[in-house]
């Protein structure tokens, strides 16, 4: 039985197509103009160009020509854009000829709609796509202080700006010195192997005592369970300052202040309400009839525990205990004042470089610590996708 | 964990004892059902208990307990009676009312006090801490700290000139402790390491070498409490031998005064007996010490109300004045008031803490939202791709993140040289936006954003899509169906999220250290600075305390509204 889906795809006239098209072609062209210090030559540069393109495409050949159409357009955009830049230029030139090239017949073609309800007036599929692009822009807030700061690592000289090589992607504008300098200073060097050194401690500490505790906090009569788990949970919501500065006056009495335990028991604490929070939730999907299966056909409770429920909390528990990871690894105020020199750890170093002296290394490890937290954002991802498909929670 | 431990062994039913119609229920084992119910939930609770204390008491001692330390600080205020035990006690009766400095034997103690003080060097830490409550205090008892043993010179050279046994070490051993054999006092000793422990903190347990003697201890009890002091503290802290060193001015003080205020000497015949009669003849002669003229002498503040004042109000234990100093206010002369103008800061601190934190909580929201809405509306797998630009940023480091704002705002900076390159703005007019709030706003707004996304997400994702559609069929208009239906819907969410981030910004301190410059900081950087660099640590706990209680009603209002337990992570 053919489905018939109501669709609203047509060619536009051009007197619509045209303007619309001058106008992004104008917006383009600004920046291009910028680049070549004639705003106001590349705006009208621009808008001629597309206009003209998108009457050769829309108006003239036949819509069945799309394919080569789109590659001239690139083509002609890249030859532009070499001629104007360089390299650089090229690229640049690619990108926007593969943008307009599609753009031309996503308007032209009224192909903006396809996706749409078909009763939709204009301003409400104008409305639509404003706000598809206030969130890309959004994105474009979340997400470019972290890629900014790649590609400046690669920086030759001590600027934390794009040199006018880099951006002409002349090779002698790249280099890893500071690549170098992070993997052979001493200083980064320890710094490095004192929050290695902590980081896991920290995290076996918390996920041991989280993991048995947020067992016992999942079994149906606990007593008192809402006051425990507000002080459990309270090491993530107290001020860090603060528990920075109760630390460096108890362990200060203790004697921890400035050793290695002392950091490392701070951080456990800090960590542990993360595997609290990731292993309670896995534990709802928790069947109990499991556990009492496993005791009828005569488990002893460890065998129970270890055979039986810890495979199926395992997501929940590497999460957490990957959550707990990072917050070590990350944590700088406790560090600051719980650890002395001695302990001096990654983030803190880079404090340290932010506050005083600023040295683009800093931004070598930046990237370096960005790499570490893709892979672990992935893991945890993963981990999870297969804990809710184990529960049998999500379609995906 | 399995539940198979907790009834007991089932034993067959007694033969004689069939169930009778009356009796409650029974369990296989023949106890009442009821109590074998509550007993095998009274073993399961046992058993989560057992399970969540190690934990439990893990976080209760590497974080609970030092908060509560750090709160106690706050009001703590064990220096001044610790170094001034005498004098806080002797200044009791005088009220700053009397129109003057306090008498004689106020300055007798404060004397005593300050000598062993310097000793320790324990003076200046005093001084710091009245330096607080009363601006100068700190040079005052530093200085007085260093010619407090000029008190009484005259007295004292007259009793070294008449007699040279008064110059020698092992005469006045050999008079304290009553010579050999004789019966000995050990509770001036015992009085002696009290005084000394509460001084300096640290342990004075130990043989001093030197134990008073009865008699001597009787007849004179302040220079044999002084002397034992001198005692116990040379023993232990310089580690040398008592009846080879020379006693403390102060215990020479200690004796003129009491063989002058007629101390009796007529049944003693133990050691230094005639010397002590000679001394005593002598001091009748000579003036009295004026310990009031002396210290008016080494600085004249000596000589103000207003120092002694401040002495009196801070002689307790305790102290509201790490609080009224944190509300920007102080005890003066008729009860509390404000500070002058020019020392208030803390409550502008806690405006501007508050004032940023909403704004960058208002710019959560209203970048939040959309991008929530777009996420739970989008079909799954791209939700779940574009949900990895929410997450990248909520994993990476806080310093990585701080250090891009750092890099993108600076006036040689990406977003600079961006708007220099369009033409936005000339190069000499580069725009200032870092350090400063600006900065601190954005960043902070970035660095939070994830934690206003998330709990929005989960939220919205749980709304069906269908009461839209059925406002829209209605006839309600696009904007009516999202603002009367779906929009009170997803109030939970922001609710959520705007505590969340809230709670997060008030108590932020590493991204308005490293972009807030002077006007972005907030009160945690005041706090981080009362620790590291002023040393005020009462005033950095009262603070403290402040922001944690702020932080602990919105977290009880997460609590209550959310529940801890809902809380989600990615």
């Amino acid at each position: 039985m053919a489905t018939y889906t109501l669709r609203y795809v047509e060619k536009k006239p051009l007197s619509f197509s045209l303007p619309v098209l001058a106008a992004a072609g104008g917006f383009a062209g600004l920046f291009v103009g910028a680049a070549q210090s004639t705003m106001l030559n590349g705006i009208a540069g621009g808008a001629v160009l597309l206009a003209v393109l998108g009457f050769l495409a829309l108006g003239v050949l036949d819509e069945r020509r799309e394919k080569p159409v789109r590659w001239g357009v690139m083509a002609l955009m890249a030859a532009g854009g070499w001629i104007m830049g360089g390299l650089a230029g090229l690229i640049v030139g690619i990108a926007f000829g593969w943008f307009f090239g599609w753009f031309v017949y996503w308007i032209g073609e009224g192909r903006y709609r396809a996706h749409l309800l078909p009763y939709l007036t204009p301003g409400q599929v104008l409305g639509h796509y404003a706000f598809r692009v206030t969130c890309g822009l959004i994105f474009f807030f979340l997400i470019t202080p972290i890629v900014v700061v790649m590609p400046l690592s690669f920086n030759a000289e001590n600027f934390f700006t794009f040199t006018p090589r880099m951006l002409a992607l002349d090779p002698e504008g790249f280099s890893l010195k500071h690549y170098r300098d992070f993997f052979t200073n001493p200083d980064w060097q320890q710094a490095l192997w004192n929050s290695v050194a902590i980081a896991p401690v920290a995290t076996f500490l918390s996920v041991s005592f989280g993991t048995l505790a947020a067992i016992g906090l999942s079994s149906e009569h606990v007593p008192f369970r809402r006051a425990i788990m507000a002080v459990l949970i309270s090491p993530m919501i107290v001020p860090l300052i603060i528990s920075a500065a109760g630390m460096y006056f108890f362990y200060s009495r203790l004697g921890l202040q400035g050793t290695y335990w002392g950091v490392v028991l701070a951080h456990a604490a800090l960590g542990i309400p993360f595997v609290i929070i990731t292993v309670t939730a896995t534990l709802v999907g928790f069947d109990r009839s499991l556990t009492r299966a496993a005791a009828n056909l005569g488990a002893n409770p460890v065998t129970t525990f270890f055979r039986v429920q810890m495979p199926l909390i395992l997501p929940g528990v590497i999460s957490g205990g990957l959550f707990a990871f990072i917050t070590s690894f990350d944590e700088v105020v406790v560090v600051l004042f719980v650890g002395s020199a001695g302990q001096k750890t990654l983030p803190w170093q880079m404090f340290i470089g932010l506050r005083e002296q600023i040295s683009p290394t800093i931004l070598a490890v930046a990237t370096i610590l960005v790499a570490i937290s893709i892979v672990l954002l992935t893991t945890v991802e993963m981990l999870r996708r297969r804990s809710e498909r184990l529960r049998g929670l999500s379609p995906g | 964990m399995s539940d198979m431990t907790t009834t007991s062994q089932p034993v067959a039913p007694k033969p004689g004892a069939a169930p009778q119609v009356a009796d409650p229920m029974l369990a296989a084992d023949g106890t009442p059902l009821k109590r074998s119910l509550a007993r095998a939930l009274r073993a399961q609770k046992l058993r989560a208990l057992m399970l969540i204390a190690p934990l439990l008491i893990f976080v209760l001692v590497t974080f609970i307990a030092p908060i509560l330390d750090m709160l106690f600080r706050s009001v703590e205020n064990q220096v001044v009676p610790n170094t001034l035990p005498q004098t806080v006690v002797a200044v009791e009766g005088w009220s700053p009312d009397a129109g003057e400095t306090p008498g004689e034997p106020v300055f007798e103690a404060l004397y005593h006090d300050l000598f062993l003080a310097a000793e320790a060097k324990r003076h200046t830490r005093l001084g710091s801490r009245l330096n607080y409550e009363h601006a100068g205090l700190s040079s005052v008892f530093r200085s007085s700290g260093r010619k407090v043993d000029d008190v009484g010179e005259v007295q004292l050279d007259a009793l070294d000139a008449l007699d040279k046994s008064w110059k020698d070490s092992g005469f006045w051993y050999a008079l304290m402790s009553g010579g050999e054999g004789a019966a000995g006092d050990t509770a001036p000793l015992k009085a002696a390491r009290g005084r000394l422990e509460r001084l300096t903190g640290e342990n004075f347990g130990g043989d001093a070498g030197f134990v008073p003697g009865q008699e001597i201890a009787r007849i004179l009890p302040r220079t044999v409490a002084e002397y034992s002091t001198f005692a116990l503290f040379t023993a232990i802290d310089d580690g040398k031998e008592v009846a080879r060193t020379k006693p403390w001015e102060a215990v020479k003080v200690a004796l003129i005064q009491e063989i002058k205020r007629g101390a009796d000497l007529a049944g003693y015949d133990g050691p230094g007996a005639a010397e002590l009669r000679a001394a005593r003849d002598m001091a009748a002669g000579q003036p009295d010490i004026d310990f009031k003229a002396a210290f008016a002498d080494i600085d004249e503040a000596w000589d103000e109300i207003a120092t002694w004042r401040t002495i009196s109000a801070y002689g307790g234990h305790f102290t509201s004045g790490y609080f009224l100093n944190a509300a920007d206010m102080q005890n003066g002369v008729d009860g509390i008031e404000a500070r002058p103008e020019n020392q208030r800061i803390y409550v502008m601190l806690f405006q501007r803490t508050l004032f940023m934190s909403l704004v960058i909580c208002g710019a959560c929201i209203l970048l939040g939202y959309p991008v929530a809405f777009l996420l739970a509306n989008l079909p799954m797998r791209t939700a779940n791709l574009l949900m990895i630009l929410v997450l990248l940023p909520f994993w990476t480091s806080l310093l990585v993140r701080t250090s891009a704002w750092k890099v993108m705002l600076q006036q040689q900076g990406v977003i600079n040289d961006v708007l220099v390159w369009l033409g936005l703005v000339g190069d000499t007019g580069r725009l200032v936006m870092i350090n400063n709030q600006f900065g601190t706003i954005v960043a902070m707004t970035h660095i939070l954003l994830p934690f206003m996304i998330l709990p929005m997400y989960s939220v919205m994702s749980t709304i069906p899509q269908t009461y839209v559609r059925a406002a829209r069929s209605l006839g309600a208009t696009n904007w009516t169906a999202f603002w009367r239906v779906y929009f009170p819907q997803s109030v939970p969410g922001i609710g959520a999220g705007s505590i969340l981030v809230f709670i997060l910004a008030i108590g932020y301190y590493i991204t308005p250290e490293l972009v807030g410059g002077t006007t972005g900081t907030f009160i945690s950087n005041r706090i981080a600075y009362h620790i590291s660099s002023s040393l005020n640590w009462g005033l950095a706990a009262a603070l403290g305390s402040i922001l944690l209680t702020a932080v602990l009603i919105l977290y009880w209002a997460y609590d209550r509204i959310v529940g801890i337990d809902n809380v989600k992570l990615g």
